[in-house]
């Protein structure tokens, strides 16, 4: 397995407030190898977003304590020191946010703060730098770059901050970049060309991506892997095709379900799950999603179930995924020879 | 799980309804604040709508579906005169909403009613929900204060929420209960036309698959029309029986929902249907990219404003604006190509 680029096992996060302890990331496993992207779903409070900060180390020590593994290049970033995981952000993996105003520093053009990022990993001259982030600029699809770098953040559309955002998060040709939902605060067809050029990046830098976002059509389009997040743990992994072909967990065939779908019945109602997420001070005992699942019986009450791996590319964590399958190839079988 | 099927038909409703509401060359400019040193510049204007008509008729739903910027909120909130329109007419009961005030105009409010994207902003945070539902029943002198409790409680059963929820306050609800609350409090008046300004956007898939059903219930039991303000293709595609895409406050197609979605002809329109990433496996699809970026609504292109991102542009498209014409039953369309 010489060609897994990040590797999590069994990461938890835990975060000491006020109001008490929480873990927000609850027992995490899966890796991304070399050039590849991986999706990661659910929806808000599942802990996607405080995984991704976790690689990084992005929460302030003291008020938080991590646990597993996260390894990356050979070395656990978890036992780090301060000036080692400094090295790694921004140069071997770097991060890009929703909101890239509020990561763009309003008081230094564009050109500057990529050129920074160059100065500080690469020990580049000044000038070198500058010509480096002109032809980064260049890269991510920003027209008349050399314009555009000496323009601040605020000059620019939002598309186009995006790009610069990428454009700084590639500064220094990391080996992983980390997405969080770069799209979602974008429209549809300016996201149709964010995503080409995450795809064009991909291609051309062999960069492993982490994709995290809520949108099942963006990972559609972009990812070849997906996991799917909820309340902390991964309930289930697969390939693209497994994901939306046969997907195991009770929780993704309703998050899939759930969808308007272009081509879908406008008259019939839609799929739905019943309930909301818990919130994290009242995780339930067993399975995290039982109290919204309708297969859920005493056992998925009683104890959380562990993760099977149905297929080399395939785990979910649910115990009475065989059964439901089952039953839905059942109902697949009536349909087509009735 | 359960799938229901409601028996009526899309198709068939559009022929048969009466018009409800009409929209007619509505205009909302809003002004541009000059700095002192432009003291002798002519005032420029945001023309955030420009020249929009449509109708709205009894019992649909009436989708408007754009990016960021094109109109669409400002067209909403411009029919309740929330904001001052620059032009136009709004027709509802043989009368023109715009024009009237007072007494008059609170009676068409309680006709129409709102619906925001953030309802917990819209919810006063000291005050039982139970009696921020009464209120307007209060102010438009309905009922005894036994009677509006029971109005109250019979619209938070009828929008999926528990009687006991009426002495909590805003804060101990979630996104898609005040979203319900949201709905509760515009329908308590009875009303005949929901204006909804992205009601889900700010929701879970699987919160907003719940607001949705809720909403095809609601208007058959109530008998509502909807106008549904929506950036989301395939939200809006579920829930709509017509469709108005608009671009930079311009209504650039309109059509009943299937003929949009299996004949768009506008270019913006197929650009945009095409931008839509398809929740399926191997839905990796030809997009058509549009080049560049929503021009500034403070100075809009000449001619067709869409010409400058418009693969199909031609020499008349920078000079004269396309009129809004019929290509098939119920199809309109502003573009030059279909000139013919």
């Amino acid at each position: 397995m010489s060609d897994v680029l990040l590797d999590i096992k069994n990461l938890k996060t835990h975060f000491y407030t006020e109001t008490g302890h929480v873990t927000a990331v609850n027992g995490v496993s899966f890796n991304v190898k070399k050039g590849e992207i991986v999706g990661v779903v659910g929806e808000s409070g599942c802990g996607k977003s405080v995984m991704s900060q976790t690689i990084l180390r992005l929460f302030e020590e003291g008020t938080v304590e991590y646990e597993g593994e996260i390894n990356f290049n050979g070395r656990n970033l978890l036992k780090l020191n301060k000036r080692q995981i400094n090295k790694v952000r921004g140069n071997d993996i770097s991060m890009i946010f929703q909101d890239p105003l509020s990561t763009l520093n309003p008081v230094h053009t564009v050109g500057r703060q990529i050129a920074e990022s160059i100065i500080l990993h690469q020990n580049a001259s000044k000038k070198e730098a500058e010509e480096k982030a002109i032809e980064l600029l260049r890269l991510v699809g920003i027209p008349s770059p050399e314009k555009r770098a000496k323009e601040y953040p605020h000059n620019l559309s939002g598309g186009m901050r995006q790009r610069a955002m990428i454009a700084v998060a590639l500064a220094c040709r990391p080996k992983l970049l980390i997405a969080d939902e770069p799209t979602t605060a974008l429209d549809v067809t300016i996201q149709a060309q964010i995503l080409d050029l995450m795809n064009n990046l991909n291609e051309e830098l062999d960069m492993g991506i982490i994709f995290i976002t809520h949108d099942l059509g963006v990972v559609a389009d972009l990812c070849s892997r997906v996991v799917v997040m909820y309340l902390g743990e991964i309930v289930e992994e697969a390939s693209i095709e497994e994901l939306f072909d046969r997907p195991l967990h009770p929780y993704t065939q309703g998050l899939i379900k759930s969808i308007p779908q272009l081509d879908g019945d406008r008259s019939a109602m839609l799929h739905t799950i019943e309930g909301t997420v818990p919130p994290l001070t009242r995780v339930p005992k067993g399975c995290r999603f039982a109290a919204r699942c309708p297969f859920a019986d005493e056992k998925c009450v009683a104890s959380a179930p562990p993760v099977t791996e149905y297929t080399a590319t395939q785990k979910v964590k649910c115990w009475h995924f065989e059964k439901i399958l089952k039953n839905q190839e059942g109902i697949a079988d009536v349909h087509t020879y009735s | 799980m359960s799938t229901l099927t409601l028996e009526s038909s899309n198709e068939q409703k559009i022929e048969s309804k009466e018009t409800l509401l009409e929209i007619k060359n509505v205009k909302k400019f809003f002004p541009v604040k000059k700095s002192l040193l432009q003291f002798n510049k002519e005032q420029t204007y945001v023309q955030a709508v420009n020249d929009v008509s449509f109708s709205i008729l009894k019992g649909e739903t009436y989708g408007l579906v754009g990016e960021s910027g094109c109109g669409k909120s400002t067209t909403g909130r411009t029919l309740l005169k929330l904001i001052e329109p620059t032009e136009g007419e709004a027709i509802y009961n043989g009368k023109d909403i715009f024009k009237l005030s007072g007494q008059e105009l609170r009676k068409v409010r309680q006709d129409i009613q709102m619906v925001f994207q953030d309802p917990y902003s819209s919810l006063n945070p000291r005050k039982r929900i139970g009696k921020t539902l009464e209120e307007p029943l209060v102010i438009h002198n309905i009922g005894t204060p036994k009677e509006r409790t029971e109005i109250v409680m019979e619209i938070l059963s009828k929008v999926g929420l528990q009687l006991e929820h009426y002495f909590r306050y805003p804060h101990e609800f979630s996104g898609g209960q005040r979203q319900r609350i949201g709905l509760a409090r515009a329908l308590i008046l009875n009303p005949k036309l929901l204006i909804m300004d992205e009601p889900v956007s700010a929701l879970d898939v699987s919160i907003q698959s719940q607001i949705l059903n809720l909403l095809k219930t609601l208007q058959s039991d109530f008998d509502l029309s909807y106008l549904f303000i929506s950036h989301d293709m395939s939200v809006i595609r579920h829930v709509s029986d017509r469709i108005g895409v608009m671009y930079l406050g311009k209504l650039v197609e309109e059509a009943p929902t299937d003929e949009l979605f299996a004949n768009p002809l506008h270019p913006y329109t197929q650009a945009l249907l095409s931008a839509v990433p398809v929740p399926k496996s191997g839905a990796k699809k030809e997009r058509i990219i549009l080049e560049g970026e929503l021009p500034s609504p403070m100075n809009p292109p000449s001619g067709c404003v869409f010409h400058t991102r418009c693969p199909f542009a031609m020499d008349r498209c920078k000079m004269e604006v396309p009129m809004k014409k019929e290509i098939a039953n119920g199809h309109h369309i502003a573009c030059h190509l279909y000139d013919k």
